[in-house]
């Protein structure tokens, strides 16, 4: 599903040249659980943003099912992340003018669901992330791990290839995080390629596989035992 | 791997765009958007007002002209004759005009008058007098026609049989007209019951003021005006040729339609006959085209104006939402999508401004100033506003928001994607 090839990312400070990522490469197959794991300042998030075409790398390739995603123009991106991948984002990311039900219909009808279609796709979301009875509450209204809830229905309601997850669990409590970690687990069961930075290892170990960076290398990449 | 099912095209962009304008419009603070409401009315009401007094100065002016003294059509002499000729003939062809109402016959000349003519004065000293028209008329056609006994300030109306008296224009006494320039007097001491002499070529003859006339019209306001056998007698006419003869048509009457028919009817023979537009002095007209440019150029500061708070309010308004804008995109929400988000909500914003004005323009202050014009000092000042007019200022004013918001959210769509996420 995702591979990735000599992937490098250098960020210029200044006359320094700073490594986010030192020619990374590795792939995922559809349908695995990948969690990203490293100290601050590893390059985790730096991964992520280039896997889900948020940014584009110094050099090196991704390919999304055999596409080289790289070297698309900003409008094809665009429409690949529109189509393709879902994201959640570790401080929800939530448009606050917008309702739950709202936020969620967003991208479909983006994709050009019409009202009524697009409204029953974001219900089956909310209703799986469990917050159906609260789809008419604003932002505003919500708990925060009732919003990372909607950010997570948001990033399934238009079936992406691949969910990305940046850190989801950073500012929930224990309990809450034990529920969105749940949810992803059940949405990787249901077949969804999912893959998550988080730096707490009790969460990473929940998935297939964990890779562990430092310094912008990858440092282990390991299967997790069930 | 870019599947097709999601096209991005302009009609998916215009309605991703308006469902998210609409909510941000309908969950924003109310006292905010309020307030940018308001800015909008003003805005409109910049534009439409502003020039729409300063051309409803002269418009004012040339309205009571019309009304009060030339009418709907005018008979005036050749350019190189002093009267109408066959004066009687050519009025009784106007009371045959299609859709008549009205006409008002009126006899005018140069005159001299003195107040303290009595006075022996020092040699070298000169008399209180003053250039005046002396205006004929008849005392009951006359009043039918303009209504000039509103007009009389002081004292009272002329009777037909006033043959010694005359009503004074206010711009001819000092009192009303205060300037003593070379080559210019107006009388002073001269009040109801004054006597004044009237000297016209040869002719002299002493009246009473029986009134003061103050009217914003210039044809009474500088004029001595008196019955028509004294102004005949005095400017010495032995004929009845006149020297104006002013018709009032029916309302939904052409006055081209009335022209014409006066030409063919022969008129053209004896006299110029023009409609009132073309008898309005070119330097009335050319005022109202300075006012009107003057109008003009204020109502464009005023737009430039509108769009600066259009293009604040905007830019402000990405700058602060520029995350969540980094958001939208990061979903693979079109920029186009949400630039024209933006271009709504300036688009409402100066609809809701441009509505709110209409009805205070059209419903209120235009009507206002038509009940009470403003009392401007020489001409009762309207509000000259039609709906095409503003239609065509609300569509500037539309056209000018939408770029003002255009631009400043296109300023912060454009940045980085994940630079906008991070908020770095």
């Amino acid at each position: 599903m995702i591979e990735v090839k000599n992937l490098k990312k250098i960020f210029q400070s200044g006359d320094q040249e700073i490594i986010a990522l030192n020619d990374l490469s590795f792939s995922v197959p559809q349908g695995q659980f990948l969690t990203v794991t490293g100290k601050s300042g590893s390059g985790k998030s730096t991964l992520l943003y280039q896997l889900g075409l948020l940014d584009i790398p110094t050099s090196g390739e991704v390919y999304i099912d055999g596409t080289e995603a790289t070297r698309q123009n900003e409008k094809d991106r665009t429409l690949s992340r529109l189509n393709d991948l879902g994201y959640i984002f570790q401080d929800y990311a939530i448009l606050p003018s917008l309702t739950a039900l709202e936020n969620t219909m967003l991208p479909l009808l983006m994709q050009g669901y019409d009202k009524k279609e697009a409204n029953e796709k974001a219900k089956k979301a909310l209703d799986k992330v469990g917050l159906l009875d609260r789809m008419n509450n604003l932002p505003s209204a919500l708990s925060g791990g009732q919003q990372q809830r909607v950010s997570i229905a948001r990033a399934i309601s238009h079936d992406p290839k691949i969910i990305f997850a940046d850190e989801p669990t950073a500012n929930l409590d224990s309990e809450t995080s034990a529920h969105v970690i749940e949810a992803f687990v059940k949405l990787n069961q249901e077949g969804q390629t999912i893959i998550m930075v988080t730096h707490e290892e009790e969460y990473a170990k929940m998935a297939h596989r964990t890779i562990t960076m430092a310094d912008g290398n990858i440092v282990s990449d390991i299967m997790n035992k069930k | 791997m870019i599947e097709k099912k999601a096209q991005n095209s302009f009609s998916k962009n215009v309605s991703v765009g308006w469902f998210l304008a609409r909510r941000e419009l309908r969950r924003a603070n109310v006292w905010t958007t309020s307030l940018i409401v308001l800015v909008m009315t003003l805005t409109f009401l910049n534009l439409i007002v502003v020039s729409g007094i300063l051309v409803g100065l002269i418009q004012g002016s040339e309205d009571a002209q019309k009304k009060y003294a030339i009418g709907d059509i005018v008979i005036s002499p050749f350019l190189n004759r002093a009267s109408i000729l066959q004066t009687p003939e050519v009025v009784k062809i106007v009371k045959t005009i299609p859709g008549y109402k009205n006409h008002a016959v009126r006899y005018t000349g140069g005159a001299r008058v003195e107040s303290n003519y009595r006075e022996t004065i020092a040699p070298g000293e000169k008399r209180d007098g003053a250039g005046a028209s002396v205006l004929g008329i008849d005392p009951i056609a006359e009043e039918r026609f303009s209504g000039i006994s509103k007009f009389v300030i002081r004292g009272s109306y002329l009777s037909p049989n006033d043959g010694d008296s005359i009503l004074i224009g206010k711009n001819l006494l000092y009192e009303f007209t205060p300037i003593e320039a070379p080559g210019f007097q107006t009388l002073k001491n001269v009040e109801v019951g004054s006597r004044v002499k009237v000297t016209a070529g040869e002719t002299e003859k002493e009246y009473f003021v029986k009134g003061i006339i103050s009217s914003k019209v210039d044809e009474f306001d500088t004029s001595l005006v008196m019955i028509e056998s004294e102004a005949r007698h005095l400017l010495n006419r032995t004929d009845l040729d006149a020297n104006t003869i002013a018709i009032q048509i029916l309302p939904g009457t052409d006055p081209f339609q009335a022209q014409k028919f006066l030409l063919d009817s022969g008129v053209g023979d004896y006299a110029r006959v023009q409609t009132a537009d073309e008898a309005f002095p070119k330097f009335l007209k050319d005022i109202k085209e300075t006012f009107r440019i003057l109008g003009t150029v204020i109502s464009g500061i005023g737009l430039v104006v509108a769009s600066i708070t259009i293009f604040i309010v905007i830019f402000v308004n990405a700058i602060t939402r520029r995350r969540f804008i980094g958001i939208l995109k990061g979903i693979g929400i079109n920029k186009k999508a949400i630039l024209y988000s933006y271009m709504y909500k300036a688009t409402i914003y100066a609809s809701l401004g441009i509505i709110f004005g209409m009805v205070l323009v059209f419903g209120l202050i235009k009507p206002y100033f038509a009940a009470n014009p403003i009392n401007f000092p020489f001409s009762d000042g309207i509000l000259v506003a039609t709906v095409p007019g503003a239609m065509s200022q609300a569509f500037i004013l539309l056209i000018t928001t939408m770029i003002a918001g255009y631009i400043p959210a296109n300023i912060v769509i454009k940045q980085n994607t994940l630079s906008a996420i991070l908020g770095r």
